[in-house]
């Protein structure tokens, strides 16, 4: 029997555990579970903002890869593929919520990407510090998360697959049902609404850059 | 390129996929155009920051609940009887 959390199981791949899963060794199984059941469970807190929600959301995202392993042939990386049935689960709670006003995520579409449906920037300025320092602050991961909360549902849930997650724009359309397009715009908005709400805390007013926008550039 | 142009592209710009024919009138247009530099590099900084930020710690219980789950079920799983064969 190998502990899940030993050191020696950090050194064997997803690839591998799966393969071990496959065959029915629950400590396989056990291993990988402790190693993305926090990423799991942040992403559905993050996606919630509810902690009941995200624990049954990370249950039934590692249930779920429980029952459908022998299905997972390693298109995408394990990762991947969790993140992807997690949001599936996410989704099905947010539905709940909204019941019949629901509009799907597909249907939500956004403007048609064309310049000027482009939020412009307002406030510009240098940050007073660096990420690499910012990181190290306890206060920040709260600012952090405050700012995303501020976010529309359908921008939220992208930039966190994308940018928080890592997934390729192919992989976040495809967890999401969504075109590759709506999510290059959804992308883009979120980042940029990001970029206002953190700038307007972590900028240097002494840096403030004064826009011209007479578009005559 | 005008400053909504840029930002229409932004994306393909910080992630590095941007059309190697537009990339120089990208750049040229932040080299002569403060305020475009500063939102690019403050956009980039906000997807490192997120990048790098902590994920929310798991609840001890919830932890050893979920692990019990799941011993359960993959017992279940795989000592049922198989109904193939």
């Amino acid at each position: 029997m190998t502990n899940p959390q030993s050191p020696r199981a950090a050194e064997i791949t997803d690839v591998e555990l799966v393969n071990r899963a496959k065959a029915g060794e629950l400590d396989a199984f056990e291993t990988l579970t402790t190693r993305y059941e926090q990423r799991v469970f942040s992403l559905a807190m993050r996606m919630l903002r509810q902690e009941q929600d995200a624990e049954d959301v990370t249950q039934q995202t590692f249930l779920s890869a429980l029952e459908n392993l022998n299905g997972f042939r390693g298109e995408a990386s394990f990762a991947t593929w969790l993140f992807r049935i997690a949001t599936h689960a996410a989704l099905k709670v947010i539905r709940k919520y909204k019941g019949l006003k629901t509009v799907s995520l597909e249907e939500a579409t956004e403007g048609t990407g064309q310049v000027d449906s482009i939020p412009h920037p307002e406030y510009i300025a240098d940050w007073r510090q660096s990420p690499e320092q910012l990181v190290q602050k306890r206060e920040i991961q709260r600012l952090l998360d405050e700012a995303l909360a501020k976010l529309d549902e359908k921008h939220r849930l992208v930039f966190l697959l994308r940018d928080v997650e890592g997934l390729s724009v192919k992989e976040t359309a495809e967890a999401l049902g969504l075109s590759e397009a709506n999510i290059k715009v959804r992308l883009l908005r979120a980042r940029l609404q990001l970029r206002e709400l953190l700038t307007r805390t972590l900028g240097d007013p002494a840096k403030q850059v004064i826009q011209k926008h007479d578009h005559a550039h | 390129m005008k400053c909504e142009e840029l930002l229409a592209m932004l994306n393909e710009y910080v992630d590095g996929t941007i059309d190697p024919a537009v990339c120089g009138d990208f750049e040229q247009h932040m080299a002569g155009c403060n305020p475009c530099q500063v939102v690019v590099d403050n956009i980039r900084k906000t997807i490192t920051l997120y990048k790098e930020g902590k994920p929310y710690e798991l609840p001890v219980q919830f932890r050893e609940r979920l692990h019990s789950v799941l011993r359960q079920r993959w017992k279940e799983k795989h000592t049922a009887p198989r109904r193939r064969k």
